[in-house]
C-alpha cells in the first residue's frame, strides 16, 4: 500500500500542534491579563445622574464623610444620603443652579436620585461596613482619596487576595477611630507600631476563614 | 491478548463470536457501521437527543445569567439535584473502567465486544457529571482557580487540601484523563483498520488519528505493554474515584452521611448502576446495528450476573446502615434513618428499595438473564433506583437540620429538571455520534478471541 502522507508530514503536524498550543497559551495569557480585576474593575467611574463633586464638598469645603454617609459606622450597609441631606444646604446655597435641577425635583416628588453604586462586592460576600470603620480602618484604605476626586472612581481591585492582605496583617491599615474620615491623616510616629497597639487594645482579629465573609 | 491461545480457560467460552466468525467478517461487520449511512433508528434517536442537549445548554445559560438561585437547592438542602446527578453520572462511568481494566487483568474474554462502548460511556458520563459541580459554582469561568490549585493573585489563598471536595477534583480529573487515554490507546489499531479501508479525506483523518499504526510485531508489543500499564493505572481508579466521592459525604458530621460504610457501598453502587447503563445502551446498539453475533446473550447474561452481585452488596449496605443506626444508640443517627424510611421522603426511599433491592433479584433466574426485554426493563429500573439512592442520601440527610426551625423540604425547579434531562440528551448525543463515527466494538480484540475460538474448534493445540 502506498503511503498516505509525505515524509515531511509528521514534522509539519508536530509543528502545527506546537503552534496551536502556543497560540492558545498566549491567547489565554492575554485574556487572563485583560480580564483581571486590576484591568476590569479598578478605574471604574460610572457617570452619576447628578454632577456631584466629592472634591468640592469633601475636599475644598472640608465636609466630614459622616455628614452625608450617616450609617457607615453603625450599620453593615454604607448608605447613600437622601435628597433631604443635600437640601439641608441647597435650599439656600446655589438654590437656582441648573445642575441641581434633579435634586430639587427629587425633593419635591419624593423619588430618590438614582445614584450609581461604584464599589460593588459580589453577592456571595458578606461585608460589614461598621465593623471596618469602628476598628479604625480609614475610608481611604478602600475608597482612595475621594476628597480629591471630582467623580468617584474605584481605585482598588476589591479581589479576595486584596481583602486578605489586610485581614492577615491589619496593623498597617488601622488608625485611631476618630481619624477614620481624615483621608490625609498620618501618625507622628511609626504607623505600624501605632497600628499594633490599636489592634492589641481593641482585640482586632479579622477573620481569614471561609465563613468569615462567605456565609 | 498475546497469550490468549495459551489460556486454558478460554475454552470455557468457545462461542463469544457467532455468525460470520471470520477475521474479515468481524472487520466488516464493525467497520461498515462507520462507513455507511446510519439506519433510520439512529436518526430517530438523534432527533430526541439533540433537542434535549440543546435544553441543557439553555438551562446552563439561564443559570449563568441568573445565578444558582434558579435551582431548587437552598438552606437547609444546600445540595440538591446537582450533586445527585453528579454522583449518578460518575457512578455510571465506573462500569466502563471495570470492564476495560479489571476484567482485562482477570483475563475475562467476554469483555472484548463491550469494552469499547463501555469506555466511551465512561467518558461521556464523566463529562456529564463534571457539568454539575462546575455550574454549581455559579461562575464556571472562575472554576479553574476555584477548583484547581492554580497560582493566582485573585484569591490570595490555596484550596483546602484537607477537604474531600478538593480530592474529588483530583480524583475525577485523573479519572477522566486516564479513561480518555485508555480508550484512545485501545482505539489506535482499529482506527488504522478504518484508515486502510478508506479513501481520500477519510483516509487522511483516520491516518492522523491512528498515529502511524502499521500493525508490526514491534508495534503490537509496545501497544500491549502500554495497554497493560493503562489497565493497571485504571484499576485503582475503579475503587478510588467513588470512594473519594463518598468522602464528600462521609467526612461531614451530618447524620445519614457520617458513615464508614460509604466508600465500599458507593463503589458497589457505582458498578451496579454502570452495568445497568451498559446493558441499556448495548441492548439498543446491538438492535440498531444488528450486532447480535458479536454482543451475544452470553455477554449480556454475564453483565446481569455482575448486576445481581453488586445489587446484593448495595442491598446489604442499606440494611447495615439501619443496623448501625440502631446499634450505635445515637439518637440523631436513628432519627435520620427512620425519617428516611418513614418521613416526608419515604416515597423516594421505597422507590429506591424497589428498584435497587427487589428488581435485581429477578436475575437469579436464567430465563430473565437471557431475556432481552426483561433485562432492559430491569436495567432501566436500576438506573432509576440508583438515581433515587443518591437523591435519598442527599436530600433526606439535609432536610432535617439539627435545629427544627431550619427544617425544610427540597423541590426541584424547572431548571433542575431541564438540566438533568439535558445531560441525558448530551450523553445520548455523544454516544450516538460515537456509534456512528468510531468502531463501537474493539475489532482487534474480538479477533483475538476469535483466533482462540477458531483454534479450539479445530481441536485445540
Amino acid at each position: 500500500m502506498s503511503a498516505i502522507f509525505s515524509k515531511k508530514f509528521d514534522t509539519t503536524l508536530r509543528l502545527a500542534a506546537a503552534g496551536v498550543v502556543l497560540v492558545l497559551a498566549t491567547g489565554g495569557g492575554i485574556a487572563a491579563y485583560l480580564l483581571h480585576p486590576n484591568q476590569v474593575d479598578t478605574g471604574y467611574t460610572p457617570t452619576q445622574p447628578v454632577e456631584y463633586s466629592h472634591k468640592l464638598h469633601a475636599g475644598n469645603l472640608g465636609m466630614d464623610c459622616y455628614y452625608c454617609h450617616t450609617t457607615v459606622e453603625k450599620s453593615s450597609f454604607a448608605a447613600v444620603p437622601t435628597t433631604e441631606t443635600c437640601m439641608n444646604c441647597h435650599h439656600r446655597v446655589k438654590e437656582k443652579s441648573p445642575k441641581l435641577q434633579m435634586v430639587r425635583e427629587s425633593y419635591s416628588t419624593g423619588q430618590p436620585i438614582p445614584w450609581v453604586k461604584v464599589h460593588r462586592l459580589p453577592d456571595y460576600v458578606y461585608f460589614n461596613h461598621q465593623a471596618h470603620v469602628t476598628s479604625g480602618v480609614s475610608c481611604v484604605s478602600c475608597h482612595g482619596r475621594v476628597d480629591q476626586m471630582v467623580e468617584v472612581k474605584q481605585v482598588e481591585p476589591l479581589t479576595m487576595a486584596w481583602c486578605l492582605d489586610c485581614h492577615r496583617n491589619p496593623a498597617p491599615k488601622v488608625r485611631p477611630a476618630e481619624f477614620v474620615t481624615k483621608l490625609d491623616w498620618s501618625p507622628e510616629g511609626d504607623p505600624v507600631e501605632l497600628g499594633l497597639k490599636i489592634v492589641q487594645a481593641k482585640g482586632i482579629q479579622p477573620p481569614t476563614h471561609c465563613s468569615g465573609c462567605h456565609r | 491478548m498475546a497469550d490468549l491461545a495459551l489460556d486454558p480457560r478460554a475454552e470455557l467460552n468457545p462461542t463469544l463470536v457467532q455468525g460470520d466468525a471470520t477475521y474479515a467478517g468481524v472487520t466488516d461487520a464493525i467497520s461498515v457501521i462507520t462507513e455507511s449511512k446510519p439506519p433510520k433508528q439512529w436518526y430517530y434517536a438523534m432527533a430526541v437527543a439533540i433537542p434535549l442537549a440543546g435544553l441543557l445548554f439553555f438551562c446552563l445559560g439561564y443559570l449563568v445569567m441568573n445565578g444558582i438561585g434558579v435551582w431548587g437547592n437552598n438552606s437547609p438542602v444546600g445540595w440538591g439535584w446537582d450533586i445527585t446527578n453528579f454522583v449518578w453520572w460518575i457512578g455510571i462511568g465506573h462500569a466502563g473502567t471495570l470492564i476495560s481494566a479489571i476484567l482485562f487483568l482477570f483475563r475475562q474474554k467476554w469483555r472484548t465486544s463491550i469494552n469499547r462502548a463501555a469506555e466511551a460511556m465512561t467518558l461521556f458520563a464523566v463529562a456529564c457529571a463534571g457539568i454539575y459541580p462546575l455550574f454549581h459554582t455559579g461562575r464556571p469561568w472562575r472554576a479553574a482557580y476555584w477548583l484547581f490549585p492554580m497560582p493566582n493573585e485573585l484569591l490570595g489563598m490555596w484550596q483546602n487540601f484537607r477537604s474531600p471536595l478538593m480530592w474529588d477534583v483530583f480524583a475525577v480529573s485523573t479519572y477522566a484523563t486516564v479513561s480518555a487515554l485508555f480508550w484512545y490507546v485501545g482505539l489506535v489499531p482499529d482506527l488504522a483498520t478504518l484508515r486502510d479501508r478508506a479513501k481520500g479525506l477519510r483516509q487522511q483523518i483516520f491516518g492522523i488519528l491512528s498515529l502511524g499504526w502499521r500493525g508490526s510485531a514491534r508495534q503490537w508489543k509496545h501497544y500491549e505493554l502500554a495497554y497493560l500499564i493503562l489497565a493497571g493505572l485504571s484499576t485503582p481508579l475503579v475503587l478510588s474515584v467513588h470512594s473519594i466521592v463518598s468522602f464528600d459525604f462521609a467526612t461531614s458530621v451530618i447524620p445519614g452521611w457520617h458513615t464508614t460504610i460509604f466508600p465500599p457501598y458507593f463503589v458497589a453502587g457505582a458498578i451496579f448502576s454502570g452495568f445497568a447503563m451498559v446493558i441499556t445502551l448495548m441492548v439498543l446498539a446491538r438492535w440498531v446495528y444488528n450486532l447480535q453475533h458479536l454482543i451475544t446473550i452470553k455477554h449480556l447474561e454475564n453483565m446481569c450476573k455482575v448486576i445481581l452481585a453488586t445489587g446484593m452488596i448495595v442491598g446489604f449496605a442499606y440494611g447495615t446502615e439501619f443496623f448501625i443506626a440502631w446499634y450505635s444508640a445515637n439518637q440523631y443517627e436513628k432519627f435520620a434513618f427512620l425519617n428516611r424510611a418513614f418521613g416526608p421522603y419515604a416515597w423516594a426511599y421505597w422507590s429506591m428499595i424497589t428498584c435497587n433491592v427487589i428488581s435485581p433479584q429477578f436475575f437469579w433466574f436464567k430465563k430473565v438473564r437471557t431475556s432481552i426485554p426483561a433485562m432492559f426493563i430491569l436495567a432501566i429500573f436500576i438506573n432509576i433506583g440508583m438515581w433515587f439512592e443518591r437523591f435519598v442520601i442527599i436530600a433526606t440527610s439535609l432536610h432535617r437540620d439539627f435545629l427544627p426551625s431550619s427544617w425544610g423540604y427540597f423541590s426541584p425547579t424547572w431548571v433542575d429538571i431541564g438540566t438533568f434531562v439535558g445531560t441525558i440528551g448530551l450523553f445520548l448525543t455523544l454516544f450516538l455520534l460515537f456509534l456512528r463515527f468510531l468502531p463501537a466494538i474493539a475489532i482487534s480484540e474480538v479477533k483475538g478471541v476469535l483466533h482462540n475460538q477458531l483454534v479450539s474448534n479445530k481441536g485445540g493445540h
